[in-house]
């Protein structure tokens, strides 16, 4: 295990080629700070909240089968054979690191949060997550502690809503100049 | 009134601004505040590469503050791209970054297929790189061309554009549109390569090459351009990692790092090509990269032209009917073509459960994808990594000591694509 020695590591996964480290979320900067400085991995290279609201229920993206998992497909079907594997908390955030060593090493710090509930920045440890973290606000409503300006980003400064989370409607916004506002 | 300082050489350690990273703030120390102006540069501007707005300070001709703002080119992208299929879903990356849109489809396909594990034909593999290549070649060109006729030299514009004119013309050849082709599916490529592909693309090998010349000729050592671009927008080494910078602009600050040679895909570590590292840091050792990743782009292309040469005949889309169209042909003769096909283009197909982070390297850097699958037929979760939204963040560090009519040249520098950086 390459990555035992991190601060606040609760979980190890190995899937598609990739690592991802699962950290409690209270020792980010912690396990950061470690990974960059013991580890090597100078580079920032994403930041990537996602919102697993409705994970696997029905009428939710993509899901053909029923709540109970029904199994729609015969072997080679199209369906989906079983529900996915239900996740910790509703949002996560994804930190992509890259070691620029040969071969390059990459590694995926994964911390989980319900709603309201805040993290650390890492802007201090990356500079580079200052308009990441941006995003992540702006579009998914997670709030960065200790950000030196987590304003909206990519919305208008008066937008209600954050975007990306998957309780926000697609096209229910009005459209300027329709007649419908 | 302060003076510009020229500081002709790259710098040790760090300048990026505090507290906050991506904005250069007015030093009350350095300037009185009563002489400062703030000026809205775009976001409607003709230099700007689209809609960039940039709120500037400006003591005299001396850039004391500078803010970008961002988000004029906002289209929810990711957010249309989980209401999509899967199949469905390749026309968007292609729009995110219009100007390189074969990469940007390309890190889409690769990571779909890494969630679905299928195996690529290696005629695929290698039209890829190809179309990779010629793409880098396209994006280039459309940098060099606006970067300097944003600073003066006009007849850049021309020069660039007329061979940028021959790579649309081979996506038109390939896939029938000049951009946004659709030309890579999940499994390999839309169509065969079509008949006269390999002269048209020899014939522009020989153009690109000469085309560099002339460009190196008017532009590399023409004093204006060197007055404008050496020694300006400096960046160190330092600096470009913590701000996550990458491709031509890091290479251009010493960073010996490229995508293709160090965490090869495709099939990179079979062609033979060299990564162009300056040690300058400013506008004009990344333009010196970008030129020499030309010529080495073209040295790929050619290396492909020959492998695919040999490969005439072969499948150029993997043979699974779950996820890739059965041949048109079949649809008349077979009912279970005509079934997969109607099932993939109504329903589309699954992708198992997963995440995945793919990156290659885009013409503007490291480029990722991260897709999140819960085994339906559309994404959870879409997320890209736009190399040109983490190189605007490194305009307030190039901007210390510029003058404003620097601020052209460096932000032009970055390369941003505004398509790409607002999503």
């Amino acid at each position: 295990m390459a990555y035992e020695g991190v601060p606040g590591l609760v979980a190890t996964k190995e899937a598609f080629g990739e690592t991802t480290l699962v950290v409690d979320a209270a020792r980010l900067v912690e396990a950061c700070a470690h990974l960059r400085d013991e580890e090597g991995f100078a580079f920032l290279s994403d930041l990537t909240p996602a919102d697993y609201l409705g994970w696997g229920e029905l009428g939710v993206a993509g899901y053909l089968g029923t709540s109970a998992g029904r199994d729609l497909n015969a072997p080679g079907s199209q369906g989906r054979a079983r529900l996915p594997e239900p996740k910790p908390k509703r949002f996560s955030v994804g930190y992509h690191l890259l070691a620029l060593t040969d071969p390059p090493r990459r590694v995926r710090v994964q911390v989980w949060l319900d709603d309201g509930e805040d993290i650390d920045s890492v802007v201090p440890i990356w500079p580079t997550a200052d308009w990441h973290e941006r995003e992540a606000w702006d579009l998914m409503g997670i709030r960065f502690r200790g950000h030196p300006n987590l304003v909206r980003i990519l919305m208008d400064d008066d937008w209600e809503g954050h975007p990306l989370r998957k309780d926000y409607p697609v096209g229910g916004e009005p459209v300027r100049f329709s007649g419908e506002e | 009134m302060a003076t510009v300082e020229r500081r002709a050489r790259i710098y040790e350690g760090s300048r990026i601004p505090s507290p906050i990273p991506t904005i250069l703030q007015v030093d009350p120390d350095e300037h009185e505040l009563e002489d400062i102006l703030t000026v809205n540069f775009g976001p409607n501007h003709p230099s700007t590469h689209g809609v960039l707005r940039l709120i500037v300070d400006l003591d005299g001709e001396h850039v004391a503050g500078i803010a970008a703002v961002i988000g004029y080119l906002h289209t929810g992208f990711e957010k249309t791209m989980e209401q999509k299929t899967w199949w469905k879903g390749m026309t968007y990356p292609e729009r995110i970054d219009y100007v390189s849109y074969l990469n940007n489809g390309l890190v889409w396909v690769l990571a779909v297929e890494r969630l679905l594990g299928i195996e690529v034909p290696r005629k695929a593999t290698w039209m890829r790189m190809c179309l990779a290549e010629i793409n880098r070649l396209h994006s280039h060109l459309i940098w060099l061309g606006t970067s300097a006729l944003e600073i003066g030299a006009i007849s850049m514009l021309w020069y660039a554009f007329r061979e940028r004119e021959k790579t649309v013309e081979i996506s038109e050849l390939v896939g029938g549109t000049r951009m946004h082709t659709r030309y890579f599916q999940a499994g390999g490529l839309a169509e065969d390569i079509p008949p006269g592909f390999f002269p048209v693309t020899r014939d522009f090998c020989e153009q690109m090459s000469k085309g560099i010349d002339d460009y190196d000729t008017i532009l590399t050592k023409n004093k204006i351009w060197l007055e404008r671009t050496v020694g300006v927008g400096l960046l160190s080494a330092e600096d470009a990692i913590a701000l996550g910078q990458s491709g031509p602009v890091a290479r251009a600050s010493g960073i010996d790092w490229d995508l293709r040679r160090n965490q090869p895909y495709l099939a990179y570590d079979e062609v033979e090509f060299s990564v162009p590292v300056y040690h300058g840091g400013d506008v004009y050792d990344r333009y010196r990269v970008h030129m020499d990743e030309m010529r080495q782009s073209v040295r790929i292309i050619r290396q492909c032209l020959d492998r695919l040469e040999q490969m005439e005949g072969e499948p150029w889309i993997a043979d699974d009917r779950k996820v890739v169209l059965p041949p048109r042909h079949e649809l008349h003769t077979s009912m279970e073509s005509l079934i997969h096909h109607f099932k993939i283009v109504t329903e589309g197909y699954t992708v198992p459960e997963g995440e995945v982070y793919e990156t290659i390297e885009s013409p503007r850097g490291e480029l990722g994808c991260y897709v999140v699958s819960d085994g339906g037929p559309k994404p959870w979760r879409v997320k890209f990594r736009a190399p040109s939204f983490v190189a605007l963040e490194a305009t307030a560090t190039c901007m210390t000591d510029a003058a404003v009519a620097d601020l052209i040249a460096i932000v032009g520098s970055l390369d941003s694509v505004m398509g790409e950086v607002d999503r």
